[in-house]
């Protein structure tokens, strides 16, 4: 049983990490950069619900709301202030300049909201589901991850795949100058993309937050990371590798967790990276990408 | 004749970066003996130098290489933690201070060198964005790890424990000597700002001849052009490998100064944390990156600025964040860099000596 409970809870772990490595390889396969800033994205919506829910009193789906809405707007100017300027430059300059985001957004927060651990107010009512007399127990936060983790992936996939902006954006990540002479806006494609990352990074904000209710300036840096990891396990540039690769790689985590060490959990999350960096560097799905000269 | 001249060129200026420091270390000795330099200034001094060498060392990785490295912190952490050790095991074994600081210098840099060499192997084959989060991880993983750590010695040898220090199961005349996340306390404070000063020169010997060594040729062909590079028989991994652990050997040293400047050690996200390594990254940038002489310079301003200005220390870490920012949007914006141009001085006085304006890429 105990197997079945750290798998469960891997699995919805594991969904947050998707949720959130989908910001990543969208922006990766369309900017071909890295936003560092995108886990600090995560942060920043914790806080807006926190805020609103729990400061102001108002109800948990209005924070969740004013928090989708206030990550995309931060999202969309993040990229057209820090972003946009640099299309041209070299990736160590982008790359900096990210990290200038992520640093600033962290201290931003750690001015106003101060460094102390904040206790986050779950905003799932869902009750706890016991299974076979109560040896498997789940709790509802576990549920509402895994329920709207589904309910997002279905959705973005069929958005990118059946509407006119999802296929502009696959255009635009293939070949930005034949999508630009098809008539397709490339600027606001890769707004939209930056839009709809930081919109799933509210969502997996609000479903980390409450599950692991602490919320401090850093939060969001460490499941940052780690759905990079995810996102490069899947393939990096691939959404349904980033949707595999964050699944297994919470399970993994949760497992290591439970059978090896809570401790070293992070360390060998970074080990599965540096395999699969040894082993096959472009991670489950993704393409081989040949550099032409 | 043309060859000629820009092999004075680099003589030149690094003739004036060890000019450079040869002043600054003369006017602090004099400083020092006539008693002109305040308390604060004075503990300063250490400081100043592993700074310096962290900054040196990370612009081999950053404008060299042209790859990002995050953990520089934690490679610095490792030379801390090995050196401090070392030397709180031998305190009594090896009676001579110059012997023992030594060996610990050497064991420091030397294990932090091997830890660049593992993370490098599999990491520098792939492009840089790679290198940038593995590092960082690298960094928070040996912070948190170095904090569970308990490690004890007594007559059966070493014990090494991650849960506790009962777990160590020493007898009575075990001598603890990592305590988890109270660190390494009675490490000699070896470190003075002559060994500093002396390393910091080593840093900047080794970092220049490098850089301009067949060696450097290399990396800064693979930076440019990693596939011209590459066809032209250049193996790659092998030559970012050498600079990279080159530069994690530096940061070893650096922590191992940085151990022995105080008398307990403990790791925390302020010192060996992610703000370390973009506390050195900002250095780097701000000196201009690629330059030795700048990221010397760049570290002394901003490791001795908010000693003076105490006021900003709230917001030190955001004007970093934003310092990084600006100054890559200015350097990549093309207004901007035609303007710098049009009214640099350099580039005037020799475009009317040589009567042309072919030289104007030289600078940019």
């Amino acid at each position: 049983m105990d197997f079945l409970s750290y798998l469960v809870s891997g699995i919805s772990l594991g969904s947050v990490y998707a949720l959130i490595a989908l910001g990543y390889t969208m922006v990766y396969g369309i900017a071909k950069m890295l936003n560092f800033a995108h886990g600090d994205v995560i942060m920043l919506g914790a806080f807006v619900i926190y805020t609103i829910s729990t400061t102001l009193g108002l109800p948990a789906i209005v924070g969740v709301l004013a928090s989708i809405v206030i990550c995309t707007i931060f999202g969309i100017v993040i990229e057209k202030v820090a972003y946009k300027p640099l299309r041209k430059a070299s990736s160590l300059a982008v790359l900096i300049t990210a990290i200038g985001v992520s640093y600033l957004l962290q201290n931003a927060a750690l001015l106003i909201f101060g460094s102390d651990t904040k206790s986050f107010t779950s905003v799932v009512t869902l009750p706890t589901l016991k299974l076979f007399d109560g040896q498997l127990i789940i709790s509802g936060e576990t549920i509402a991850t895994i329920l709207v983790s589904v309910v997002i992936m279905v959705a973005l996939t069929l958005f990118i795949n059946k509407t006119k902006p999802g296929k502009a954006m696959l255009a635009v990540s293939e070949d930005k100058g034949a999508a630009q002479l098809m008539g397709i806006n490339v600027n606001r494609t890769i707004s939209l993309t930056f839009a709809i990352g930081s919109a799933l990074a509210a969502v997996a904000g609000a479903l980390l937050c409450s599950a692991y209710p602490a919320l401090s300036p850093t939060t969001g840096a460490m499941p940052g990371i780690k759905a990079f990891t995810a996102a490069v396990f899947g393939g990096i540039g691939s959404i349904p590798g980033a949707m595999i690769g964050g699944i297994l790689l919470g399970v993994i985590e949760n497992l290591s967790k439970g059978y090896i060490s809570s401790q070293l959990s992070d360390a060998i999350v970074f080990v599965v990276l540096i395999i699969v960096l040894l082993v096959k560097p472009t991670g489950i799905l993704g393409k081989k990408i040949r550099e032409k000269v | 004749m043309k060859k000629k001249r820009a092999l004075k060129q680099t003589t030149k200026s690094n003739l004036i970066t060890y000019a450079m420091l040869a002043g600054a270390f003369v006017l602090v000795e004099i400083l020092l003996s006539t008693g002109n330099i305040s308390y604060m200034f004075k503990g300063l001094l250490v400081p100043l130098c592993y700074y310096s060498i962290l900054a040196v060392s990370l612009n081999l990785v950053v404008g060299i290489l042209g790859d990002l490295s995050l953990g520089h912190a934690g490679f610095m952490c490792v030379g801390a933690y090995v050196s401090a050790s070392f030397s709180v095991m031998f305190q009594d074994a090896i009676p001579q201070d110059w012997l023992r600081f030594l060996i610990a210098l050497l064991l420091g840099g030397l294990v932090a060198g091997l830890f660049g060499l593992l993370i490098g192997i599999p990491v520098l084959r792939l492009n840089g964005d790679y290198l940038a989060i593995v590092t960082l991880a690298f960094g928070e993983i040996i912070k948190n790890i170095v904090n569970l750590l308990y490690v004890g010695i007594d007559e059966n040898g070493l014990h090494v424990s991650m849960e506790s220090s009962a777990a160590l199961n020493m007898t009575e005349n075990g001598r603890m000597i990592i305590k988890g996340a109270l660190g390494i306390t009675g490490t000699p404070n070896d470190s003075t700002f002559l060994i500093g000063f002396v390393l910091l020169l080593i840093t900047v010997f080794v970092s220049l001849n490098l850089i301009n060594s067949r060696t450097g040729r290399a990396v800064m062909s693979i930076r440019d052009n990693r596939i011209a590079a590459e066809s032209i028989g250049i193996n790659i991994t092998h030559y970012k490998l050498i600079v990279f652990a080159v530069s994690a050997f530096f940061a070893g040293i650096a922590g191992v100064l940085y151990a022995h400047n105080l008398s307990s050690l403990t790791a925390t996200t302020k010192n060996f944390g992610y703000n370390m390594s973009i506390m050195i990254l900002v250095f780097v940038v701000l000196g201009g990156i690629g330059s030795t002489r700048g990221s010397i310079i760049a570290a002394v301003i901003l490791t001795a600025l908010p000693e003076v200005l105490r006021e900003l220390n709230d917001y030190r870490m955001l004007i970093y964040a934003v310092v990084l920012i600006l100054l890559m949007l200015a350097n990549n914006n093309e207004k901007l860099n035609h303007f710098k141009e049009k009214i640099s001085i350099s580039n005037f006085l020799r475009n009317r000596k040589n009567g042309n304006t072919l030289d104007k890429e030289a600078n940019s």
